[in-house]
């Protein structure tokens, strides 16, 4: 078997927006449940609303495309009702941290033993370009024209003080250390929870001069910083830049889980 | 004979378990028909707290309790709140000691708190105290189906304290109660 | 045994082996014996951090094939509309309980009323049918709860068992059936889509792991499951379908009690106002009043109304301003007039016999 086998090609085209970095994260998920072997038939993909949550359609397992916010909750009951699944959420920054936020905190908090995906865009990408809880403060979206006033979400440091097991941020430039930290966090018992900073040219870049693809990525790549230089930087008394953000494996670690098949 | 007992007190005096062992005493033991029933406001302790039960020979329709003809009362609060407009033709058992007014119907009081304290050590089991006389004053429901009820709803270790805090209930009725 | 036991014992009966919920007054005892229960019987008891999640937790619990329930009070009830909506759509079998309690709002938390009727019929956006049953006995709070169960599963839909904080906290006496009926549903056909009909309107199940790959969506969908949102014929085509499946086997579904057919007056009810009635009748032998006691109310069996050949007036005790008054109006000629009780206390039998005299 390889990654394509794990395609609806029956539901292509999709509906992403030529540029749209979805896919990418798509990709590497299904690069990663594939290499560990793992069987369509006993792997469950869960969405909620938002382009993100499309991603379950196009994958051939049983999958739910649930209510906005509430993928969670709905992977819970899957998870708990049938532990011998494999189950994976997929959720936008909107759809989990604001509509959904303290469902994640507390899957988060009960460790359930199962992998979130997020694909933070910053912004809502299908319902048109409004600020969401992930907005960085600046930023142009159409509920947010003179700037975002507010203060980001930090969503892994969220899932690490919530009490997940495994939390990991990257973007979707880096498809490599995505794919493996994916692959690390399906195997780890307990909530793995992985942040993927991803463009939306349509409806992020426009408005905040990032028009192209190229620029987008280009923007993503020079804002990550390593969490190992950063913790560098911090050992030596050096400032960390402000418009950096972390990528790597933030938390990794064995605390007992929920839902964990035995 | 249709019995409708409304028992008052203050939350945490087994209020309520007293209701609920005279229906299963009546419903699982004595061939009886019973439904129980509970009044309730958001405190889980204090407060002046209700439970309502009906036994009767035949079916029992309507759940709840219109007119009491059979009250007791462990508060003075339980009392004021629903005890005072007793009937006349009703007959009440009053904690003599935690309840100061006494109504115009006919009542018998038992020092069920002050006694189980006293005999028992146990103020706690007052209110099966309270059960033993009720029983005896009435004969709504036998003796032994109350025992067997007391015993399937009390917490284990305790069975023997409960029964003889019923039976101090019964002992304290036939001396004529505190009258 | 206590309403809300009795109807916790029905759910293990039946087979439930998943609970999720949150606790609320009147209703927490049923999720309690749940978490006594279940995990003594391989099952799973959760309590999720609010309603929302717990009808979330049931609708991806009942996809894995096993018997789904949470139980809950109005304000409860309210927060988990947009999942029931969710579970109407994509034809998740599931039972939510409801102990109704006074509302709106908070209301009163510990007192007794039938105000979520009608949100029961119409709660969440958009139009779906669902199946309600209302009990009056601590008997049928276990009875239902098995039926609930066998309805959900055989027309895949949320079930809902309307009962209220009278018959959920009431203690009778209860007889436990050494086995229940447990009708499962119907699987998929050979050849046949996950979301296409059979004749009755109802597709076959297709749980989670066996190998169907079905997509559930809480998007309008094709048979296959598939989006096709912007479809009009499709949308309509579908909405139609998930109404008439329920709607059309009304009397199928149907369960009541008939008393008095030939007579001029007539009281209709369910749940706690039911038992007023029958002592009201008790209380009046020489009259003849007419009794239909519902304990389906949704859908509702309008065909019931003309076996009262001579029914002059419909008389219809409820604790609310007339809910399912409105839905009897519907359907009949003759007057229908409420008899609300609000504030949680239960219309007292001569009462009842004071409004029927009224009418003769």
């Amino acid at each position: 078997m390889s990654a394509e086998d794990w395609f609806r090609e029956d539901r292509l085209p999709h509906i992403f927006c030529a540029g749209c970095g979805n896919g990418t994260i798509i990709n590497c998920t299904l690069e990663a449940v594939d290499s560990l072997g793992w069987k369509i038939d006993d792997t469950v993909f869960v969405s909620g609303i938002g382009c993100s949550s499309r991603a379950s359609g196009y994958i051939k397992t049983d999958s739910l495309h649930t209510t906005h916010g509430r993928a969670i909750p709905f992977a819970t009951g899957v998870k708990m009702a049938k532990k011998d699944f494999n189950v994976v959420v997929f959720s936008g920054d909107g759809d989990l941290s604001a509509i959904g936020g303290n469902h994640f905190i507390h899957a988060c908090r009960r460790n359930i033993d199962i992998t979130v995906i997020c694909m933070n865009n910053q912004i809502y990408g299908m319902t048109g370009g409004q600020g969401s809880p992930c907005t960085p403060k600046g930023a142009v979206s159409t509920t947010t024209p003179y700037g975002m006033e507010e203060n980001p979400f930090d969503l892994c440091e969220l899932a690490s003080a919530a009490g997940a097991n495994y939390v990991a941020r990257w973007t979707s430039y880096h498809v490599k250390e995505l794919t493996q930290a994916i692959k690390t966090g399906l195997q780890r018992p307990g909530l793995s929870f992985i942040e993927v900073v991803v463009q939306c040219p349509t409806n992020y870049g426009r408005r905040n001069r990032l028009r192209d693809v190229q620029s987008m990525i280009s923007a993503m790549k020079d804002h990550a910083l390593l969490k190992e230089k950063r913790d560098r930087l911090l050992a030596e008394g050096k400032p960390i830049p402000d418009d950096m953000f972390v990528v790597g494996t933030l938390t990794d670690r064995n605390r007992p889980a929920l839902g964990v098949n035995e | 004979m249709k019995y409708e007992v409304l028992f008052s007190g203050f939350g945490g005096q087994g209020i309520i378990l007293s209701a609920v062992i005279l229906g299963r005493a009546a419903a699982m033991y004595d061939g009886k028909y019973a439904v129980q029933s509970q009044s309730y406001g958001p405190e889980a302790r204090g407060g002046a707290s209700s439970s309502t039960v009906i036994i009767s020979s035949d079916p029992i329709q309507y759940p709840k309790v219109l007119q009491p003809n059979l009250y007791v009362i462990m508060s003075e609060a339980g009392f004021l709140k629903f005890g005072a407009a007793a009937p006349e033709s009703a007959l009440m058992l009053v904690d003599s000691g935690l309840v100061q007014s006494r109504p115009r119907c006919r009542f018998i009081e038992i020092p069920a708190t002050m006694q189980a304290k006293e005999v028992l050590g146990k103020p706690i089991v007052a209110n099966i105290v309270m059960l033993g006389a009720l029983v005896s004053a009435t004969g709504m429901v036998s003796f032994e189906a109350m025992e067997r009820a007391v015993l399937d709803s009390v917490p284990k270790g305790t069975e023997e304290l409960n029964i003889r805090a019923l039976n101090l209930g019964r002992d304290i009725l036939q001396k004529g109660g505190d009258a | 045994m206590q309403g809300n036991d009795a109807c916790a014992e029905g759910a293990v009966a039946a087979g439930c082996r998943f609970f999720a919920g949150y606790p609320i007054t009147p209703s927490s005892e049923v999720a309690e014996q749940m978490a006594r229960r279940l995990p003594k019987l391989g099952g799973t008891f959760i309590q999720m951090e609010d309603e929302l999640a717990s009808m979330a937790a049931i609708i991806g619990g009942a996809w894995t094939g096993v018997r789904s329930m949470t139980a809950t009070s109005g304000p409860g009830f309210s927060l988990m509309m947009e999942n029931i909506g969710y579970a109407a759509f994509t034809e998740t079998p599931c039972v939510v309980i409801n102990i109704q309690r006074g509302g709106p709002s908070t209301g009163q938390p510990t007192m007794a009323a039938q105000g979520d009727m009608l949100q029961a019929r119409f709660g969440s956006h958009g139009d779906y049918s669902v199946i309600a049953l209302a009990p009056s006995t601590v008997q049928e709070m276990f009875n239902l709860t098995v039926k609930a169960f066998n309805l959900a599963d055989r027309f895949r839909v949320p079930a809902f068992l309307m009962s209220d904080e009278i018959i959920g906290h009431l203690r009778e006496r209860v007889e436990f059936p050494d086995e229940v009926e447990c009708i499962p549903p119907k699987t998929i056909r050979e050849g046949m889509l996950p979301f296409e009909p059979e004749d009755d309107l109802v597709p076959g199940f297709t749980p989670f792991g066996k190998g169907h790959r079905v997509h559930v969506t809480g998007l309008t969908h094709n048979e296959k499951g598939y989006p096709a949102s912007t479809d009009p014929d499709l949308h309509e085509k579908l909405v139609m379908r998930l109404v008439e499946k329920v709607e059309r086997a009304r009397h199928e579904i149907a369960d009541y009690d008939i008393v008095n057919p030939e007579a001029e007056i007539v009281f209709i009810s369910y749940g706690a106002p039911t038992r007023a009635v029958r002592q009201a009748l008790l209380d009046a032998p020489g009259k003849s009043y007419g009794h239909l006691n519902l304990r389906t109310v949704w859908p509702f069996p309008e065909g019931l109304l003309k076996k009262f050949t001579n029914a002059r007036v419909f008389l219809v005790p409820e604790m609310n301003l007339g809910q399912i008054a409105r839905e009897i109006q519907r359907h009949v000629d003759q007057p229908v007039i409420p008899i609300p009780r609000l504030g949680g206390a239960l219309h007292v039998p001569s009462y009842l016999l004071k409004s029927a005299e009224e009418h003769e």
